[in-house]
């Protein structure tokens, strides 16, 4: 946050002037970009060398975060932004965890009843459904 | 830092952490202070995009854990036939390198505007809405490839018929907000060519004096758009 005070006295030279921009040097911009053409090629190879199983989502998830991370942080400028407006905006999207985990639960409940209620019926007589 | 306003729009001393935070919203005065207040707006707005973005993509999974048909393979579906042989997923690995760099040059755009060079900035915003515009152009072939194929929101070819109606929504919404950020980032660099910006001439819409901040508010959602397209990309296409 170092970098956000140099700004703020920056700005404060004129009373009610503009923050002039966080603008840092050029350089880190292209690095950011080298580096998230990187990722995304990581990311297309896990499917063209047909990774499979928890490798594959797992590698997926982790690049997939790293490429989201770099853009917040360094194309949005989240990195050099004040504390509190990073966390306003950081953590209500965290909490869509939680809608994901009740989804996933949900998903893998409606899939196994369909089985059992609609698949083939591989059993002699059907147990009666309890529910 | 020393100052001389007694009213709470100046800028106050950052403290550190959590300290900062509690001071920031506490005490009944302006939260975010020295953020230009169309920064927070737009990072707002990206929150509830976010929002709308995850229930579909939530949605999207949930089917596809819950129904029983197998899920169509997208590395399959999305292969396209080069020079004789099948590359899966090729179109949408080179749409991916077209949203990042359409990213990179709108960063450069919003560095080169702060130091108000007109001309760079014009460039960089114009490239970086034809690549936009070029994404949005592979998209339409992609869908144009897929519905001859007979992929429909209520069946497909392959395999679960929810294949179909998550794809065309989700890859549809996304499309249209690329689509908008064109547009906006066309009439962004039409005003930093005409010296709106330096001048702080008032808006069409608004009556507001623009100035740079705005083709940094501008990136802020052009890479949120990029920023959906990775998730897109990782959930949809690859897993």
């Amino acid at each position: 946050m170092a970098h956000a005070e140099g700004h703020h006295a920056h700005a404060d030279v004129k009373p009610g002037a503009h923050d002039p921009g966080q603008q840092h040097p050029l350089g880190i911009y292209f690095k950011i970009w080298g580096l998230l053409f990187v990722l995304s090629i990581a990311s297309y190879l896990v499917d063209y060398f047909h990774f499979q199983g928890l490798l594959r989502w797992f590698l997926i998830i982790v690049f997939m975060l790293l490429k989201a991370g770099l853009i917040v942080a360094v194309f949005m400028h989240m990195l050099w932004e004040r504390l509190a407006l990073v966390y306003a905006i950081v953590i209500p999207p965290l909490l869509l965890v939680t809608l994901l985990g009740i989804g996933a639960l949900d998903g893998k409940y409606t899939f196994f009843t369909r089985g059992t209620y609609f698949g083939p019926d591989t059993t002699a007589p059907a147990p009666a459904p309890h529910k | 830092m020393a100052h001389d306003a007694t009213g709470t729009a100046a800028s106050l001393p950052q403290a550190e952490g959590l300290q900062g935070i509690v001071s920031d919203l506490s005490s009944d005065q302006r939260a975010f202070k020295n953020v230009p207040w169309g920064k927070p707006m737009m990072w707002i707005f990206l929150v509830s995009d976010t929002f709308i973005f995850g229930s579909f993509l939530i949605s999207y999974m949930t089917v596809r854990i819950s129904t029983t048909e197998p899920w169509p393979n997208p590395s399959e579906v999305f292969s396209l036939t080069v020079f004789g042989t099948n590359v899966p997923l090729l179109l949408i690995a080179i749409m991916t390198f077209v949203l990042i760099s359409s990213s990179g040059t709108m960063a450069l755009a919003v560095n080169y505007g702060y130091r108000k060079d007109r001309r760079t900035t014009f460039i960089l915003l114009l490239i970086t809405a034809a690549l936009g515009a070029t994404f949005v152009g592979m998209q339409a072939f992609e869908w144009t490839k897929l519905i001859m194929e007979g992929v429909r929101p209520w069946g497909n070819p392959w395999g679960a018929a929810q294949f179909g109606s998550a794809f065309f929504m989700i890859t549809g919404f996304h499309g249209t907000h690329v689509t908008i950020g064109v547009i906006f980032l066309i009439i962004v660099a039409m005003k930093v060519w005409r010296g709106d910006l330096d001048k702080e001439r008032p808006g069409f819409l608004t009556g507001r004096k623009g100035n740079y901040e705005i083709v940094e508010i501008m990136g802020l959602y052009w890479h949120f758009v990029d920023l959906v397209w990775v998730f897109i990309f990782a959930f949809f296409y690859l897993w």
